[in-house]
């Protein structure tokens, strides 16, 4: 549920850095999920960009301004993603996105423990970049 | 007079509060003005910075804050949805202490919040519940296993629990059956979002037809499998093996241990000739009057589910569902006090 905020509309955009290079491109990400969820049961994500997937050691996840790996978020067992609050996933990517029509995939994956499997949630964006 | 008393659970208004059209006091407000005074919460859904097991209790403000609104829409805590979350850790399970651990902290909230008992998550083992009971009765909370799809009553994993009521005394621990045991007919609303999602349509017909005849939708999913089905036409025919369809008559003989009722609805829709809506799938004119016969005095608490199915293709309003679902139940318990004369 709630798979339409796994990427937050209009929320896609690359990250700049101080200066002046573009290191990757990030977007806000909603748990698709009924209740808030420890960040430790948060898996690693799957993410695709035009088709190409991200490496997990490319991808970051910020929550309540702190920023950090998949490896580091599943040791974080006592911070709750709460709803209706966004974390920012961030792709490291050289240039970020170029400029023109992208298609971004992203399957968040959730460790809920009365599910015999883990919880897998798609959605899927075109966005168009413009400098 | 009946003494069946209508309630919502908060997770009905899910939809609209992660969207943030909704706040708590919101949510709360609606369940009032449709005449439902009882109101279920999951700690981990509207109260944010909920403790996990080992951290200190919600402060004092906010139990403060929780009675005042009760107060101010002359609404009655009535349950808490706890959750055990055994894979917290990655690459092991919580131990049986540290799950003793994560429901004493639910145990506690329930009691300051001054609601009555716990919806105890299926994946509880029963032990856990044995272990926090004297706790329980201490804190003057009930505990309650969710009977919900797939197990039923009939599962030994549901009778194990009950044999912990049986133990320690049906003061302390229940049931929350889940009247998602009892649908009678696969939602229209799952089998719309299966077929917009691309499910083929003879197939899906043929899940649908399956189901509604209490057919082996076991051995239709072996075969589509086997065909090679694509995945979402497997996926509704796997919801036809997980929804179940167990006779109403089933709560009777489990009435000393029934604490609460999850009154799960898909679709509230117009029926005509009747004055309110109808359920499209659970036959709540079936429910209630054999609720009334068998002595329930607690609550019928309103859980929508729908809005996941529908969220795709149309703007949830879980606010008229709810309006609609209790709209019925009113009728419904009405009806009851018609027939005593």
């Amino acid at each position: 549920m709630f798979n339409e905020m796994i990427i937050r509309e209009g929320s896609v955009r690359n990250v700049v850095a101080d200066d002046g290079t573009v290191t990757g491109f990030s977007f806000e990400t909603h748990l698709p999920y009924y209740r808030g969820l420890g960040l430790s049961m948060v898996e690693v994500p799957e993410v695709r960009v035009d088709g190409e997937a991200v490496a997990e050691e490319d991808l970051r996840l910020t929550y309540n301004g702190v920023t950090r790996t998949f490896a580091e978020l599943a040791d974080v067992s006592d911070v709750r993603w709460e709803l209706r609050t966004f974390a920012t996933i961030t792709v490291l990517q050289e240039g970020g996105l170029a400029d023109g029509e992208h298609e971004i995939a992203v399957n968040l994956r959730l460790r809920v423990s009365y599910l015999p499997f883990i919880s897998e949630n798609r959605c899927t964006r075109t966005v168009t970049v413009r400098a | 007079m009946t003494r069946i008393k209508r309630g919502v659970s908060l997770y009905s208004y899910q939809h609209e509060y992660a969207h943030g059209s909704f706040t708590l006091k919101d949510a709360i407000a609606a369940a009032a003005r449709t005449g439902a005074l009882g109101i279920e919460t999951l700690g981990e859904q509207m109260i944010p910075g909920f403790p996990f097991p080992g951290q200190s209790d919600l402060p004092d403000s906010f139990y403060a804050r929780w009675k005042e609104l009760m107060d101010t829409y002359g609404t009655t805590p009535t349950v808490h949805d706890m959750f055990l979350d055994t894979k917290r850790y990655k690459g092991r399970l919580l131990n049986l202490d540290e799950m003793v651990e994560s429901l004493h902290r639910d145990i506690r909230h329930t009691a300051k919040m001054g609601a009555q008992g716990i919806r105890v998550i299926v994946n509880t083992p029963p032990e856990v519940v044995e272990a926090a009971a004297p706790y329980a009765r201490e804190h003057g909370v009930w505990m309650g296993v969710e009977v919900h799809s797939p197990y039923s009553f009939d599962d030994d994993w549901i009778k194990r629990h009950l044999e912990v009521a049986e133990r320690v005394g049906s003061d302390v621990v229940g049931c929350v059956p889940d009247m998602g045991i009892f649908v009678h007919r696969l939602p229209r609303v799952v089998v719309d979002r299966a077929l917009r999602d691309g499910a083929d349509p003879d197939l899906a017909a043929q899940i649908v037809e399956t189901y509604n005849t209490h057919g082996d939708t076991q051995a239709l999913f072996e075969r589509l499998e086997a065909d090679g089905a694509d995945p979402v036409t497997l996926g509704l025919a796997r919801n036809g093996v997980h929804m179940i369809a167990q006779p109403v008559d089933c709560l009777r003989s489990h009435a000393e241990l029934i604490k609460h009722i999850h009154a799960k609805f898909y679709e509230m829709y117009p029926v005509e000739g009747f004055d309110y809506w109808h359920e499209y799938s659970i036959p709540y004119h079936e429910i209630v009057p054999l609720l009334e016969e068998i002595g329930f005095d607690g609550y019928l608490s309103s859980e929508y589910e729908g809005n996941r199915h529908i969220e795709d293709a149309e703007t949830v309003d879980s606010v008229t569902q709810v309006a609609a679902h209790q709209g019925m139940l009113a009728a419904l318990l009405a009806d009851l006090a018609g027939k005593e004369g």
